[in-house]
């Protein structure tokens, strides 16, 4: 499979990554060599075999409701840009919410 | 109850569905341990695994697996004994973690049914496609600074349950009952506060319009609609919105569109639509879920009374209406307190004293039951005094204004204002003949045939002993006395 230009920026904007219009062409064909290469795997006949989530048996772990965690406001800001009376600041978002 | 729409070009029916997120009812959240609590300081109620620092890893709570099942057997739903947890891809700044784990392929809860109750008195099914487990997001606050918005991920990582239903639901009518009932059957099983104010219930619905009978229109799906009153106003706008744009000749966009409360107007939301490309892939962080029957025994043991069979018992074992069944039942504690009012009385009489007197004077001075200065026992006391004729239904009115200002026994009042009917038939006899006595005009009028002068009669006799006369007795003498 061979991307072309109008998927690469679909992905790029998915991806919330900006690239420059002289990158575009390099970035087509190196994607097209990565999924070629996982394309390989649609080589092996995998009828009649049951999908695999893990190779070892175990069970998805489970945990108590009880509160064990948070009240580290300070510890969760450390790493904010800009935050004020406990919240991260941000540039205005509108689109969601009226 | 199908409603039909009349628009220029002929009459037009309405297709909705709807997903309702319900925020589950637990002590932490979904994959961390801190708290879930309404109200907290910002950021105050966040793990690093809510904030998504890097190498943090989901640990899925069992309480919250055991109420969505439990949710499920109250939905009449199929539990899926494999469900899987997928990343749903998207950039928000309230989403730190650039996903949502949700459920997609494999959600915990497949298909199901619920009845809905409709105004006309009739019963209609509503199904209900799925229910998933899903991580809610931070919260962002838009209106504190000109240019700038504040993110306050407290809510980041509580446990939702989303709930779709199939496309069954034919009009405004229908949606709000169908929102009233699931929200009454979450809060019966204890799953969901169904707190609409305060977010914990919201609702999206899928509206679109066709010919009756005919193929599925293109439909649009309305975000941000947080009351029932806001979904019967937003399928009312949106309707009409697509009529007039099919009618003029275009075509709906199949697209998200916000609710604005301010405006009573949906507008698009564009700008989501490219967002729309989710890439949900299994989470590898979270191995599949399984649900033993074992586990889903047990917890259909705990499941409660539910509304609708608690409205088809109040019909069966006290003979009440569906409708007056079905105001009883809107809330588990005024359930309990008719059935205690109930318990040893005419059934139907105490039916109409719950709901028509106290659920009335309750409603009309903003109190809650839970607040109500007449307990049940003390109304169940006065319905005793109506029912074996201490006094009559009038006067039991003035008991109860004087029960609900004072908060005292019925018998204690009738006692102490002396409010106990005469049916001694001597002093209503004495009464009559006085009554008879002072209008020989009306007395002559009625022989001649003017029989509506009866109820003058009666007035008079009330009157006279000031509404403690038995109105049966009364009706008797009268009607032996003149003949």
């Amino acid at each position: 499979m061979s991307l072309d230009e109008q998927t690469v920026r679909k992905v790029a904007r998915l991806a919330n990554i900006e690239i420059a219009d002289s990158d575009v062409d390099r970035i087509g064909t190196q994607l097209s060599g990565i999924l070629q290469w996982v394309e390989q795997l649609g080589e092996v006949d995998t009828d009649n075999v049951e999908p695999l989530a893990n190779v070892v048996n175990i069970d998805l772990h489970l945990r108590e409701d009880e509160v064990t965690d948070g009240d580290c406001a300070d510890k969760v800001l450390a790493n904010a840009p800009e935050e004020t009376q406990g919240f991260f600041v941000v540039p205005k978002v509108v689109e969601q919410e009226g | 109850m199908a409603q039909l729409i009349q628009g220029e070009t002929g009459e037009w029916e309405i297709v909705i569905g709807m997903e309702v997120h319900a925020q589950v009812i637990a002590k932490s959240k979904l994959f961390s341990g801190a708290s879930t609590q309404f109200g907290a300081e910002p950021n105050s109620q966040v793990s690093l695994v809510d904030a998504a620092m890097p190498g943090m890893l989901p640990v899925l709570n069992k309480f919250v697996v055991e109420q969505a099942v439990k949710t499920g057997l109250g939905l009449n739903s199929k539990i899926n004994k494999v469900s899987v947890f997928e990343r749903k891809n998207y950039f928000y700044p309230d989403l730190p973690q650039g996903y949502q784990i949700s459920q997609y392929e494999y959600p915990i809860v497949g298909e199901g049914v619920i009845e809905i109750d409709l105004p006309d008195g009739t019963v209609k099914e509503i199904g209900i496609t799925r229910l998933h487990l899903e991580q809610d997001a931070g919260k962002s606050l838009h209106d504190q600074h000109p240019t700038k918005s504040f993110v306050d991920l407290n809510r980041s990582g509580c446990a939702l349950m989303e709930i779709v239903s199939e496309p069954d639901i034919r009009g405004p009518e229908e949606a709000a009952a169908y929102l009233s009932k699931l929200r009454m059957i979450l809060r019966y099983l204890g799953t969901c506060d169904g707190n609409m104010e305060e977010g914990s219930m919201r609702a999206d619905v899928n509206i679109s319009v066709r010919k009756p009978g005919g193929p599925l229109g293109t439909r649009a799906e309305i975000k941000n609609v947080n009351s029932v009153k806001a979904v019967q106003q937003a399928i009312d706008y949106e309707v009409q919105r697509q009529i007039e744009i099919i009618e003029d000749g275009g075509e709906v966009d199949q697209e998200t569109r916000l609710w604005d409360p301010n405006k009573s107007e949906t507008r698009s939301m564009r700008s989501k639509e490219e967002a729309h490309d989710y890439r949900y892939f299994p989470d590898p962080d979270l191995l599949p879920l399984h649900v033993s029957n074992d586990q889903i025994e047990s917890i259909r043991t705990t499941l409660p009374e539910l509304p609708d069979q608690k409205k088809h018992r109040f019909m069966d074992d006290y003979g009440l209406s569906l409708y007056d069944a079905s105001v009883l039942i809107a809330e588990q504690q005024r359930a309990q307190y008719y059935e205690d009012v109930a318990n040893d009385n005419d059934a139907k009489l105490a039916a109409n004293w719950v709901i028509n007197e106290l659920l009335g004077i309750l409603n009309k001075n903003e109190k809650k039951l839970s607040e109500s200065p007449i307990t049940a026992e003390n109304l169940s006391g006065l319905i005793k005094l109506i029912s074996d004729g201490t006094i009559s239904g009038k006067i039991a009115k003035d008991v109860f204004a004087d029960m609900y200002d004072t908060g005292k026994a019925a018998a204690d009042i009738v006692e102490e204002k002396g409010l106990k009917q005469v049916t001694d038939t001597g002093a209503i006899e004495a009464i009559v003949d006085e009554v008879i006595a002072e209008n020989p005009d009306n007395v002559e009028a009625y022989k001649g045939g003017k029989d509506k002068l009866f109820g003058f009669f009666v007035g008079q006799v009330m009157k006279k002993s000031q509404g403690k006369a038995n109105p049966a007795v009364v009706n008797e003498l009268l009607k032996k006395k003149l003949g």
